[in-house]
Protein backbone atom coordinates (compact mmCIF):
# COMPACT_ATOMS: atom_id res chain seq x y z
CA UNK A 1 0.00 0.00 0.00
CA UNK A 2 1.42 3.22 -1.01
CA UNK A 3 1.75 6.15 0.74
CA UNK A 4 -1.08 8.40 -0.89
CA UNK A 5 -3.30 5.30 -0.53
CA UNK A 6 -2.86 5.16 3.16
CA UNK A 7 -3.72 8.70 3.33
CA UNK A 8 -6.84 8.60 1.17
CA UNK A 9 -7.72 5.40 2.93
CA UNK A 10 -7.45 7.51 6.72
CA UNK A 11 -9.27 10.71 5.20
CA UNK A 12 -12.36 8.66 3.72
CA UNK A 13 -12.42 6.73 6.60
CA UNK A 14 -11.62 8.35 9.49
CA UNK A 15 -13.54 11.51 8.12
CA UNK A 16 -16.87 9.56 7.38
CA UNK A 17 -16.33 7.82 10.53
CA UNK A 18 -15.00 11.00 12.72
CA UNK A 19 -18.32 12.91 10.66
CA UNK A 20 -21.01 10.10 11.91
CA UNK A 21 -19.66 9.54 15.34
CA UNK A 22 -19.92 13.20 15.81
CA UNK A 23 -23.40 13.78 14.31
CA UNK A 24 -24.38 10.51 16.78
CA UNK A 25 -23.03 12.07 19.70
CA UNK A 26 -24.86 15.31 18.79
CA UNK A 27 -27.87 13.19 18.58
CA UNK A 28 -27.39 11.30 21.88
CA UNK A 29 -26.02 13.77 23.54
CA UNK A 30 -27.92 15.60 26.44
CA UNK A 31 -29.86 18.66 24.86
CA UNK A 32 -27.85 21.98 24.64
CA UNK A 33 -28.26 24.85 26.61
CA UNK A 34 -29.05 27.31 24.19
CA UNK A 35 -32.36 27.58 23.02
CA UNK A 36 -32.98 25.27 20.19
CA UNK A 37 -32.64 27.23 16.61
CA UNK A 38 -35.42 29.55 15.13
CA UNK A 39 -36.03 30.17 11.76
CA UNK A 40 -35.85 33.01 10.09
CA UNK A 41 -39.36 33.79 9.85
CA UNK A 42 -39.97 33.13 13.07
CA UNK A 43 -38.03 36.52 14.00
CA UNK A 44 -39.59 38.36 11.05
CA UNK A 45 -42.97 37.96 12.63
CA UNK A 46 -41.97 38.64 15.71
CA UNK A 47 -40.63 42.04 14.48
CA UNK A 48 -43.59 42.68 12.57
CA UNK A 49 -45.79 41.94 15.84
CA UNK A 50 -43.88 44.27 17.53
CA UNK A 51 -44.21 46.97 14.97
CA UNK A 52 -48.10 46.50 14.40
CA UNK A 53 -48.16 46.48 18.23
CA UNK A 54 -46.18 49.98 18.81
CA UNK A 55 -48.27 51.63 16.03
CA UNK A 56 -51.79 50.17 17.66
CA UNK A 57 -50.17 52.20 20.83
CA UNK A 58 -49.65 55.42 18.96
CA UNK A 59 -52.73 55.39 17.27
CA UNK A 60 -54.07 54.85 20.80
CA UNK A 61 -52.56 57.88 22.31
CA UNK B 1 -64.79 11.64 5.54
CA UNK B 2 -62.08 8.73 6.88
CA UNK B 3 -59.27 10.50 7.49
CA UNK B 4 -56.39 8.13 8.56
CA UNK B 5 -55.30 8.68 12.17
CA UNK B 6 -52.08 10.91 12.55
CA UNK B 7 -49.02 9.17 13.16
CA UNK B 8 -45.84 10.14 14.33
CA UNK B 9 -42.19 8.85 15.05
CA UNK B 10 -41.53 8.14 18.80
CA UNK B 11 -37.94 8.86 19.24
CA UNK B 12 -35.71 10.78 17.70
CA UNK B 13 -33.16 7.83 17.08
CA UNK B 14 -36.22 5.71 15.66
CA UNK B 15 -36.37 8.24 12.38
CA UNK B 16 -32.65 8.28 12.04
CA UNK B 17 -32.11 4.81 12.05
CA UNK B 18 -35.06 3.77 10.10
CA UNK B 19 -34.25 6.58 7.19
CA UNK B 20 -30.71 5.30 7.17
CA UNK B 21 -31.84 1.61 6.93
CA UNK B 22 -33.79 2.58 4.32
CA UNK B 23 -30.59 4.22 2.70
CA UNK B 24 -28.20 1.09 3.38
CA UNK B 25 -28.87 -1.22 0.97
CA UNK B 26 -26.58 -4.01 -1.44
CA UNK B 27 -25.16 -1.07 -2.81
CA UNK B 28 -23.07 0.04 0.21
CA UNK B 29 -21.49 -3.14 0.66
CA UNK B 30 -21.29 -4.31 -3.03
CA UNK B 31 -21.51 -1.83 -6.11
CA UNK B 32 -19.80 1.41 -3.98
CA UNK B 33 -16.22 -1.41 -3.62
CA UNK B 34 -16.73 -2.66 -7.03
CA UNK B 35 -16.78 1.15 -8.36
CA UNK B 36 -14.02 2.19 -6.52
CA UNK B 37 -11.80 -0.74 -7.49
CA UNK B 38 -12.53 -0.15 -10.99
CA UNK B 39 -11.64 3.45 -10.90
CA UNK B 40 -8.11 2.27 -9.51
CA UNK B 41 -9.68 2.97 -6.06
CA UNK B 42 -8.40 6.16 -3.97
CA UNK B 43 -8.94 8.87 -7.21
CA UNK B 44 -12.77 7.38 -7.05
CA UNK B 45 -13.14 9.49 -3.55
CA UNK B 46 -12.36 12.78 -4.74
CA UNK B 47 -15.92 12.70 -7.40
CA UNK B 48 -17.38 11.12 -4.56
CA UNK B 49 -17.22 13.37 -1.92
CA UNK B 50 -17.55 16.38 -4.47
CA UNK B 51 -20.96 14.82 -5.66
CA UNK B 52 -21.57 14.26 -1.63
CA UNK B 53 -21.59 18.00 -0.96
CA UNK B 54 -22.80 19.27 -4.38
CA UNK B 55 -25.63 16.53 -4.41
CA UNK B 56 -26.62 14.24 -1.68
CA UNK B 57 -26.79 16.65 0.89
CA UNK B 58 -28.32 18.95 -0.26
CA UNK B 59 -30.98 17.06 -2.13
CA UNK B 60 -31.33 15.57 1.13
CA UNK B 61 -31.93 18.68 3.21
CA UNK B 62 -34.34 19.71 0.55
CA UNK B 63 -36.51 16.49 0.72
CA UNK B 64 -36.84 16.56 4.22
CA UNK B 65 -37.79 20.33 4.61
CA UNK B 66 -40.53 19.25 2.21
CA UNK B 67 -41.72 15.89 3.57
CA UNK B 68 -41.97 17.71 6.96
CA UNK B 69 -43.75 20.60 5.68
CA UNK B 70 -46.60 18.42 4.18
CA UNK B 71 -46.36 16.20 7.21
CA UNK B 72 -47.32 19.10 9.48
CA UNK B 73 -50.25 20.03 6.90
CA UNK B 74 -51.52 16.59 6.62
CA UNK B 75 -50.18 15.29 4.01
CA UNK B 76 -47.18 12.30 3.90
CA UNK B 77 -47.66 11.38 0.19
CA UNK B 78 -45.64 12.49 -2.62
CA UNK B 79 -48.99 14.21 -4.90
CA UNK B 80 -50.44 15.37 -1.49
CA UNK B 81 -47.07 17.51 -0.65
CA UNK B 82 -46.28 18.45 -4.08
CA UNK B 83 -49.99 19.75 -4.79
CA UNK B 84 -49.60 21.63 -1.21
CA UNK B 85 -46.17 23.19 -2.53
CA UNK B 86 -47.05 24.08 -6.00
CA UNK B 87 -50.72 25.15 -6.69
CA UNK B 88 -50.60 23.55 -10.29
CA UNK B 89 -53.10 21.06 -11.84
CA UNK B 90 -50.04 18.93 -12.75
CA UNK B 91 -48.40 19.03 -9.49
CA UNK B 92 -50.12 15.86 -7.95
CA UNK B 93 -49.58 14.05 -11.39
CA UNK B 94 -46.00 14.44 -10.65
CA UNK B 95 -45.94 12.52 -7.59
CA UNK B 96 -46.50 9.35 -9.60
CA UNK B 97 -43.23 9.54 -9.53
CA UNK B 98 -42.85 9.38 -5.64
CA UNK B 99 -45.00 6.48 -5.60
CA UNK B 100 -44.24 4.69 -8.38
CA UNK B 101 -40.38 4.38 -7.62
CA UNK B 102 -40.55 2.83 -4.64
CA UNK B 103 -43.09 0.33 -5.19
CA UNK B 104 -41.40 -0.62 -8.61
CA UNK B 105 -38.00 -1.16 -7.07
CA UNK B 106 -39.70 -3.07 -4.00
CA UNK B 107 -41.22 -5.57 -6.70
CA UNK B 108 -37.46 -6.71 -7.59
CA UNK B 109 -35.37 -5.84 -4.44
CA UNK B 110 -37.48 -8.40 -2.59
CA UNK B 111 -35.93 -11.06 -4.87
CA UNK B 112 -32.49 -10.16 -4.43
CA UNK B 113 -33.54 -9.54 -0.50
CA UNK B 114 -34.59 -13.34 -0.35
CA UNK B 115 -31.29 -14.13 -1.74
CA UNK B 116 -29.43 -12.89 0.83
CA UNK B 117 -31.92 -14.47 3.50
CA UNK B 118 -31.35 -17.60 1.10
CA UNK B 119 -27.49 -17.66 0.95
CA UNK B 120 -27.57 -16.82 4.81
CA UNK B 121 -29.50 -19.84 5.73
CA UNK B 122 -27.34 -22.26 3.24
CA UNK B 123 -24.25 -21.30 5.35
CA UNK B 124 -26.12 -21.23 8.73
CA UNK B 125 -27.02 -25.12 7.94
CA UNK B 126 -23.73 -25.84 5.86
CA UNK B 127 -25.13 -26.02 2.75
CA UNK B 128 -22.96 -23.97 0.86
CA UNK B 129 -19.79 -26.23 0.91
CA UNK B 130 -19.14 -26.29 -2.69
CA UNK B 131 -14.99 -26.59 -2.72
CA UNK B 132 -13.14 -24.33 -4.53
CA UNK B 133 -14.01 -24.17 -8.29
CA UNK B 134 -15.60 -20.43 -9.25
CA UNK B 135 -17.41 -22.22 -11.52
CA UNK B 136 -19.50 -23.99 -9.05
CA UNK B 137 -20.46 -20.82 -7.51
CA UNK B 138 -21.49 -19.44 -10.67
CA UNK B 139 -23.49 -22.41 -11.25
CA UNK B 140 -25.15 -22.38 -8.33
CA UNK B 141 -26.17 -18.49 -8.49
CA UNK B 142 -27.45 -19.38 -11.75
CA UNK B 143 -29.68 -22.03 -10.56
CA UNK B 144 -30.57 -20.25 -7.26
CA UNK B 145 -31.84 -17.22 -9.35
CA UNK B 146 -33.43 -18.45 -12.65
CA UNK B 147 -31.06 -17.20 -14.99
CA UNK B 148 -30.95 -19.71 -16.99
CA UNK B 149 -33.99 -20.15 -17.95
CA UNK B 150 -37.33 -18.14 -17.81
CA UNK B 151 -39.44 -19.48 -15.02
CA UNK B 152 -36.67 -22.25 -14.02
CA UNK B 153 -37.18 -21.51 -10.27
CA UNK B 154 -40.84 -22.74 -10.25
CA UNK B 155 -39.51 -26.01 -11.37
CA UNK B 156 -39.16 -27.37 -8.17
CA UNK B 157 -42.54 -25.66 -6.79
CA UNK B 158 -41.46 -24.54 -3.04
CA UNK B 159 -37.77 -25.43 -3.45
CA UNK B 160 -35.83 -23.02 -1.42
CA UNK B 161 -35.38 -20.10 -3.45
CA UNK B 162 -39.68 -19.53 -3.68
CA UNK B 163 -40.15 -20.36 -0.01
CA UNK B 164 -37.60 -17.76 1.03
CA UNK B 165 -38.85 -15.29 -1.27
CA UNK B 166 -42.27 -16.03 0.68
CA UNK B 167 -40.57 -15.61 3.80
CA UNK B 168 -39.67 -12.05 2.53
CA UNK B 169 -42.89 -10.41 1.22
CA UNK B 170 -44.85 -11.89 4.45
CA UNK B 171 -42.18 -10.48 6.21
CA UNK B 172 -42.26 -7.10 4.42
CA UNK B 173 -46.35 -6.71 4.49
CA UNK B 174 -46.46 -7.70 8.47
CA UNK B 175 -43.71 -5.50 9.80
CA UNK B 176 -45.24 -2.78 7.34
CA UNK B 177 -48.59 -3.48 8.45
CA UNK B 178 -47.48 -2.41 12.45
CA UNK B 179 -48.07 0.45 11.24
CA UNK B 180 -44.98 3.17 11.42
CA UNK B 181 -43.53 2.97 15.15
CA UNK B 182 -44.38 -0.53 16.14
CA UNK B 183 -43.63 -1.38 12.60
CA UNK B 184 -40.82 -0.19 10.93
CA UNK B 185 -39.31 2.07 14.01
CA UNK B 186 -39.32 -0.67 16.44
CA UNK B 187 -37.46 -3.13 13.82
CA UNK B 188 -34.98 -0.50 12.53
CA UNK B 189 -34.01 -0.20 15.99
CA UNK B 190 -32.68 -3.37 16.27
CA UNK B 191 -31.47 -4.32 13.05
CA UNK B 192 -29.38 -1.52 12.09
CA UNK B 193 -27.49 -1.96 15.59
CA UNK B 194 -27.60 -5.82 14.50
CA UNK B 195 -26.36 -5.01 10.68
CA UNK B 196 -23.42 -2.44 12.54
CA UNK B 197 -22.45 -5.28 14.79
CA UNK B 198 -22.74 -8.11 12.27
CA UNK B 199 -20.04 -5.89 9.61
CA UNK B 200 -17.90 -5.25 12.39
CA UNK B 201 -17.36 -8.97 12.99
CA UNK B 202 -16.94 -9.48 9.36
CA UNK B 203 -14.65 -6.33 9.09
CA UNK B 204 -12.51 -7.87 11.96
CA UNK B 205 -12.00 -11.31 10.36
CA UNK B 206 -10.72 -9.51 7.30
CA UNK B 207 -8.35 -7.37 8.87
CA UNK B 208 -6.76 -9.83 10.83
CA UNK B 209 -5.99 -12.42 7.46
CA UNK B 210 -2.71 -11.06 7.52
CA UNK B 211 -1.20 -13.11 4.90
CA UNK B 212 -3.11 -16.46 4.35
CA UNK B 213 -1.20 -18.42 1.75
CA UNK B 214 2.72 -17.83 2.27
CA UNK B 215 3.25 -19.15 -0.92
CA UNK B 216 1.57 -16.32 -2.20
CA UNK B 217 3.41 -13.30 0.53
CA UNK B 218 2.49 -10.13 -2.54
CA UNK B 219 -1.42 -11.66 -1.45
CA UNK B 220 -1.63 -10.00 1.61
CA UNK B 221 -4.28 -7.82 3.71
CA UNK B 222 -2.31 -4.32 3.20
CA UNK B 223 -2.07 -5.30 -0.90
CA UNK B 224 -5.83 -5.67 -0.55
CA UNK B 225 -6.21 -2.72 1.35
CA UNK B 226 -4.14 -0.84 -1.53
CA UNK B 227 -6.03 -2.36 -4.39
CA UNK B 228 -9.27 -0.34 -2.48
CA UNK B 229 -7.23 2.78 -1.99
CA UNK B 230 -4.32 3.27 -3.44
CA UNK B 231 -4.32 6.90 -5.78
CA UNK B 232 -1.93 5.80 -7.99
CA UNK B 233 -2.72 2.40 -9.41
CA UNK B 234 -1.31 1.36 -13.05
CA UNK B 235 1.05 4.32 -13.02
CA UNK B 236 -1.43 6.95 -13.93
CA UNK B 237 -0.95 10.31 -12.42
CA UNK B 238 -4.11 11.82 -10.29
CA UNK B 239 -4.81 14.18 -12.73
CA UNK B 240 -4.91 11.87 -15.75
CA UNK B 241 -7.74 10.00 -13.22
CA UNK B 242 -9.80 12.71 -12.26
CA UNK B 243 -9.98 13.61 -16.63
CA UNK B 244 -12.23 10.58 -16.55
CA UNK B 245 -15.25 12.25 -17.30
CA UNK B 246 -17.33 8.69 -16.61
CA UNK B 247 -15.71 8.01 -13.25
CA UNK B 248 -17.40 11.69 -11.95
CA UNK B 249 -20.50 10.64 -13.32
CA UNK B 250 -20.58 7.30 -11.57
CA UNK B 251 -19.38 8.52 -8.88
CA UNK B 252 -22.23 11.15 -8.71
CA UNK B 253 -24.87 7.75 -9.16
CA UNK B 254 -23.44 6.20 -6.64
CA UNK B 255 -23.93 9.23 -4.06
CA UNK B 256 -27.63 9.54 -5.52
CA UNK B 257 -28.84 5.58 -6.03
CA UNK B 258 -26.80 5.58 -2.11
CA UNK B 259 -28.41 8.07 0.11
CA UNK B 260 -32.03 7.38 -1.59
CA UNK B 261 -32.69 11.00 -2.62
CA UNK B 262 -35.05 11.13 -5.32
CA UNK B 263 -36.72 8.07 -3.91
CA UNK B 264 -39.75 8.93 -2.89
CA UNK B 265 -38.86 7.70 0.59
CA UNK B 266 -37.43 10.33 2.51
CA UNK B 267 -39.91 12.76 2.23
CA UNK B 268 -43.12 10.56 3.48
CA UNK B 269 -40.81 9.40 6.10
CA UNK B 270 -39.92 13.13 6.95
CA UNK B 271 -43.33 14.01 6.47
CA UNK B 272 -44.33 12.03 10.42
CA UNK B 273 -41.63 14.51 12.17
CA UNK B 274 -43.75 16.60 14.34
CA UNK B 275 -43.55 20.65 13.42
CA UNK B 276 -40.65 21.90 16.11
CA UNK B 277 -38.60 18.64 15.91
CA UNK B 278 -35.21 18.92 14.46
CA UNK B 279 -34.70 17.72 11.41
CA UNK B 280 -31.64 19.42 10.41
CA UNK B 281 -29.43 17.39 12.60
CA UNK B 282 -32.00 13.85 11.89
CA UNK B 283 -31.02 14.24 7.86
CA UNK B 284 -27.24 15.06 8.28
CA UNK B 285 -27.16 12.02 10.92
CA UNK B 286 -28.94 9.97 8.25
CA UNK B 287 -26.27 10.76 5.42
CA UNK B 288 -23.54 10.51 7.78
CA UNK B 289 -24.82 6.84 9.01
CA UNK B 290 -24.88 5.71 5.44
CA UNK B 291 -21.20 7.47 4.49
CA UNK B 292 -20.18 5.34 7.01
CA UNK B 293 -21.56 1.94 6.57
CA UNK B 294 -20.50 2.70 2.72
CA UNK B 295 -16.89 3.85 3.19
CA UNK B 296 -15.94 2.97 6.66
CA UNK B 297 -17.22 -0.89 6.55
CA UNK B 298 -18.09 -1.49 2.89
CA UNK B 299 -14.66 0.03 1.65
CA UNK B 300 -12.62 -1.79 4.00
CA UNK B 301 -14.21 -5.49 3.46
CA UNK B 302 -15.32 -6.53 0.04
CA UNK B 303 -12.39 -5.65 -2.24
CA UNK B 304 -9.51 -6.14 0.45
CA UNK B 305 -10.95 -9.70 1.40
CA UNK B 306 -11.42 -11.09 -2.45
CA UNK B 307 -7.73 -9.51 -2.87
CA UNK B 308 -6.11 -11.47 -0.77
CA UNK B 309 -7.58 -14.93 -1.78
CA UNK B 310 -7.98 -14.33 -5.76
CA UNK B 311 -5.81 -11.57 -6.26
CA UNK B 312 -6.23 -8.30 -8.18
CA UNK B 313 -8.50 -10.42 -11.14
CA UNK B 314 -10.56 -11.57 -8.44
CA UNK B 315 -11.58 -8.05 -6.55
CA UNK B 316 -13.32 -6.77 -9.43
CA UNK B 317 -17.05 -7.00 -10.82
CA UNK B 318 -20.21 -6.25 -10.93
CA UNK B 319 -22.87 -5.96 -7.69
CA UNK B 320 -24.28 -9.56 -7.74
CA UNK B 321 -20.88 -11.00 -9.46
CA UNK B 322 -19.28 -9.94 -6.63
CA UNK B 323 -21.79 -10.12 -3.67
CA UNK B 324 -22.66 -13.70 -4.71
CA UNK B 325 -20.34 -15.34 -6.77
CA UNK B 326 -17.05 -13.68 -5.81
CA UNK B 327 -16.95 -13.79 -2.15
CA UNK B 328 -18.91 -17.44 -1.53
CA UNK B 329 -15.51 -18.89 -3.02
CA UNK B 330 -13.38 -16.12 -0.71
CA UNK B 331 -15.74 -17.88 2.38
CA UNK B 332 -14.54 -21.12 1.32
CA UNK B 333 -10.98 -19.96 1.85
CA UNK B 334 -11.10 -18.26 4.52
CA UNK B 335 -10.76 -19.96 7.92
CA UNK B 336 -14.23 -19.61 9.87
CA UNK B 337 -15.63 -19.13 6.65
CA UNK B 338 -18.80 -20.73 6.52
CA UNK B 339 -19.55 -18.42 9.82
CA UNK B 340 -18.43 -15.56 8.47
CA UNK B 341 -20.56 -16.45 5.07
CA UNK B 342 -23.58 -16.36 7.33
CA UNK B 343 -22.97 -13.32 8.98
CA UNK B 344 -22.13 -11.56 5.92
CA UNK B 345 -25.15 -12.60 4.10
CA UNK B 346 -27.51 -11.99 7.08
CA UNK B 347 -25.82 -8.27 7.30
CA UNK B 348 -27.44 -8.03 3.50
CA UNK B 349 -30.28 -9.59 4.18
CA UNK B 350 -30.74 -7.08 7.20
CA UNK B 351 -29.44 -4.46 4.69
CA UNK B 352 -31.87 -5.04 2.17
CA UNK B 353 -34.93 -5.25 4.28
CA UNK B 354 -34.55 -2.04 5.91
CA UNK B 355 -34.71 -0.92 2.52
CA UNK B 356 -37.65 -2.70 1.28
CA UNK B 357 -39.89 -1.98 3.92
CA UNK B 358 -39.11 1.96 3.20
CA UNK B 359 -40.26 1.72 -0.02
CA UNK B 360 -43.88 0.50 0.57
CA UNK B 361 -44.51 3.06 3.14
CA UNK B 362 -45.10 6.04 0.55
CA UNK B 363 -47.57 4.22 -0.91
CA UNK B 364 -49.80 3.03 1.87
CA UNK B 365 -49.83 6.30 3.18
CA UNK B 366 -50.91 7.63 -0.43
CA UNK B 367 -53.81 4.72 -0.41
CA UNK B 368 -54.97 5.99 2.88
CA UNK B 369 -54.86 9.92 2.27
CA UNK B 370 -55.41 9.88 -1.18
CA UNK B 371 -58.17 7.26 -1.10
CA UNK B 372 -59.86 7.21 2.47
CA UNK B 373 -58.73 3.26 2.97
CA UNK B 374 -57.75 1.91 6.33
CA UNK B 375 -53.81 0.79 6.92
CA UNK B 376 -55.42 -2.80 6.60
CA UNK B 377 -56.94 -2.48 3.14
CA UNK B 378 -53.97 -0.36 2.36
CA UNK B 379 -51.63 -2.91 2.48
CA UNK B 380 -53.40 -5.71 0.99
CA UNK B 381 -54.35 -3.91 -2.20
CA UNK B 382 -50.17 -3.12 -1.79
CA UNK B 383 -49.06 -6.75 -1.29
CA UNK B 384 -51.23 -7.88 -4.57
CA UNK B 385 -50.17 -4.94 -6.61
CA UNK B 386 -46.07 -5.73 -5.26
CA UNK B 387 -46.53 -9.04 -5.58
CA UNK B 388 -47.30 -9.20 -9.28
CA UNK B 389 -45.08 -7.35 -9.96
CA UNK B 390 -42.50 -10.18 -8.41
CA UNK B 391 -44.02 -12.57 -9.87
CA UNK B 392 -43.24 -11.27 -13.45
CA UNK B 393 -39.59 -10.43 -12.60
CA UNK B 394 -39.20 -14.40 -10.90
CA UNK B 395 -41.08 -15.22 -13.66
CA UNK B 396 -38.76 -13.81 -16.92
CA UNK B 397 -35.71 -14.83 -14.77
CA UNK B 398 -33.21 -15.42 -17.80
CA UNK B 399 -30.88 -13.29 -17.49
CA UNK B 400 -32.54 -11.00 -15.12
CA UNK B 401 -34.33 -9.59 -17.79
CA UNK B 402 -37.42 -8.50 -16.15
CA UNK B 403 -35.16 -7.12 -13.20
CA UNK B 404 -32.94 -5.10 -15.30
CA UNK B 405 -36.06 -3.54 -17.39
CA UNK B 406 -37.95 -2.49 -14.25
CA UNK B 407 -34.01 -1.38 -12.55
CA UNK B 408 -33.36 0.74 -15.32
CA UNK B 409 -36.72 2.03 -16.45
CA UNK B 410 -37.84 3.06 -12.20
CA UNK B 411 -34.43 2.22 -10.40
CA UNK B 412 -32.65 4.54 -12.57
CA UNK B 413 -34.49 6.62 -15.14
CA UNK B 414 -37.62 7.67 -12.96
CA UNK B 415 -35.12 8.35 -10.04
CA UNK B 416 -33.28 10.68 -11.92
CA UNK B 417 -36.58 12.03 -12.89
CA UNK B 418 -38.20 12.52 -9.70
CA UNK B 419 -34.94 14.27 -7.99
CA UNK B 420 -35.37 16.71 -10.67
CA UNK B 421 -38.57 17.42 -9.86
CA UNK B 422 -37.93 17.86 -6.29
CA UNK B 423 -34.95 20.08 -7.11
CA UNK B 424 -37.32 22.38 -9.45
CA UNK B 425 -40.31 22.05 -6.47
CA UNK B 426 -37.66 22.96 -3.94
CA UNK B 427 -35.11 25.33 -5.47
CA UNK B 428 -37.62 27.65 -7.21
CA UNK B 429 -41.41 27.16 -6.24
CA UNK B 430 -41.24 26.22 -2.78
CA UNK B 431 -38.18 28.40 -2.66
CA UNK B 432 -34.80 27.96 -0.42
CA UNK B 433 -35.80 30.64 1.77
CA UNK B 434 -38.71 29.31 2.99
CA UNK B 435 -37.06 25.38 2.83
CA UNK B 436 -33.85 27.31 4.90
CA UNK B 437 -36.79 28.26 7.04
CA UNK B 438 -38.58 24.83 7.58
CA UNK B 439 -35.02 23.69 8.01
CA UNK B 440 -34.31 25.95 10.32
CA UNK B 441 -37.20 25.34 13.08
CA UNK B 442 -36.01 22.96 15.92
CA UNK B 443 -33.07 22.88 14.55
CA UNK B 444 -30.06 21.31 16.57
CA UNK B 445 -27.48 22.44 13.75
CA UNK B 446 -27.15 25.36 11.62
CA UNK B 447 -27.63 24.00 7.92
CA UNK B 448 -24.59 26.45 5.93
CA UNK B 449 -26.64 29.13 4.43
CA UNK B 450 -24.63 28.43 0.72
CA UNK B 451 -27.32 25.42 0.64
CA UNK B 452 -29.97 27.89 -0.52
CA UNK B 453 -27.34 28.90 -3.50
CA UNK B 454 -26.55 25.21 -3.96
CA UNK B 455 -29.78 23.67 -4.22
CA UNK B 456 -31.08 26.66 -6.49
CA UNK B 457 -28.00 26.71 -9.31
CA UNK B 458 -25.27 23.93 -8.84
CA UNK B 459 -27.67 21.19 -7.69
CA UNK B 460 -29.77 20.72 -10.83
CA UNK B 461 -27.08 21.40 -13.36
CA UNK B 462 -24.69 18.80 -12.01
CA UNK B 463 -28.02 16.42 -11.76
CA UNK B 464 -28.69 17.23 -15.69
CA UNK B 465 -25.44 16.91 -16.79
CA UNK B 466 -25.33 13.19 -15.37
CA UNK B 467 -28.79 12.74 -16.43
CA UNK B 468 -28.16 13.61 -19.74
CA UNK B 469 -24.93 12.16 -19.92
CA UNK B 470 -26.14 8.89 -18.31
CA UNK B 471 -29.10 8.27 -20.76
CA UNK B 472 -26.70 9.42 -23.68
CA UNK B 473 -24.58 6.30 -22.84
CA UNK B 474 -27.41 3.76 -22.02
CA UNK B 475 -30.26 4.30 -23.42
CA UNK B 476 -30.06 3.35 -27.33
CA UNK B 477 -29.52 -0.06 -25.87
CA UNK B 478 -32.51 -0.15 -24.25
CA UNK B 479 -34.41 1.06 -27.03
CA UNK B 480 -33.14 -1.59 -28.92
CA UNK B 481 -33.83 -4.36 -26.66
CA UNK B 482 -37.40 -2.91 -26.48
CA UNK B 483 -37.63 -4.28 -30.24
CA UNK B 484 -35.91 -7.41 -29.81
CA UNK B 485 -36.82 -8.86 -25.95
CA UNK B 486 -40.31 -9.98 -25.19
CA UNK B 487 -39.82 -10.31 -22.12
CA UNK B 488 -38.30 -6.54 -21.97
CA UNK B 489 -41.82 -5.92 -23.63
CA UNK B 490 -44.13 -7.91 -21.35
CA UNK B 491 -41.78 -5.83 -18.39
CA UNK B 492 -42.64 -2.27 -19.90
CA UNK B 493 -46.25 -3.24 -20.78
CA UNK B 494 -46.57 -4.02 -16.80
CA UNK B 495 -45.32 -0.74 -16.10
CA UNK B 496 -47.28 1.35 -18.03
CA UNK B 497 -50.07 -0.62 -16.84
CA UNK B 498 -48.99 0.28 -12.99
CA UNK B 499 -48.41 3.89 -13.92
CA UNK B 500 -52.20 3.96 -15.08
CA UNK B 501 -53.34 2.53 -12.31
CA UNK B 502 -51.89 4.56 -9.79
CA UNK B 503 -52.13 7.76 -11.96
CA UNK B 504 -56.13 6.46 -11.48
CA UNK B 505 -55.67 6.63 -7.92
CA UNK B 506 -54.26 9.50 -7.99
CA UNK B 507 -57.11 11.33 -9.62
CA UNK B 508 -59.75 10.04 -7.49
CA UNK B 509 -57.44 11.63 -4.36
CA UNK B 510 -57.48 14.78 -6.31
CA UNK B 511 -60.91 14.33 -6.55
CA UNK B 512 -61.47 13.78 -2.77
CA UNK B 513 -59.25 16.44 -1.48
CA UNK B 514 -60.96 19.26 -3.59
CA UNK B 515 -64.53 18.00 -1.75
CA UNK B 516 -62.72 18.27 1.97
CA UNK B 517 -61.21 21.09 1.12
CA UNK B 518 -64.97 22.70 -0.19
CA UNK B 519 -66.65 20.87 2.69
CA UNK B 520 -64.20 23.40 4.90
Amino acid sequence: MTTSGWIIMLLSVGGTTGFFVWCIRRVLGPPDKTAKMRGVLDTELEIEEEERRRRREERGC
Amino acid sequence: MNRPVPENWSTRIGVILAVTGSAVGLGNFLRFPGLAAKYDGGAFMIPYFVALLLLGLPLAWAEWSMGRYGGTRGHHSSPGIFRLIWKNKAAPYLGVLGLIVPVVIYMYYVFIESWCLGYAWHYLTGAMDLGRDPEAYTKFFAGYTGLEADASIFAGFLGTPLIFLLICIALNFILINRGLTRGIELFCLWAMPALAVCAVLVLIRVLTLGTPDPSKPELNVLAGLGQMWNLDADGKSIWEQLANGKMWMEAAGQIFFSLSVGFGVIITYASYMRRDDDIALSSTTAVAGNEFFEVSLGGMITIPAAFVFLGAAGAVGGTFALGFNTLPLVFEYMPLGRWVGFLWFFLLFLAAITSSLSMLQPAIAFLQEGLGLTRTRAVALLCGVGTAGTLLVVWFSKNLTAMDTLDFWVGTFCIYLLACVQTFLFGWVFGPRRGLEELDRGADLRVPRLFTFVIKYISPVYLLVVFVAWAWQDMGDRVKAFAEDPAVRWSMLFLAAVFALFLWWIRLAVKRWQMEEQAS
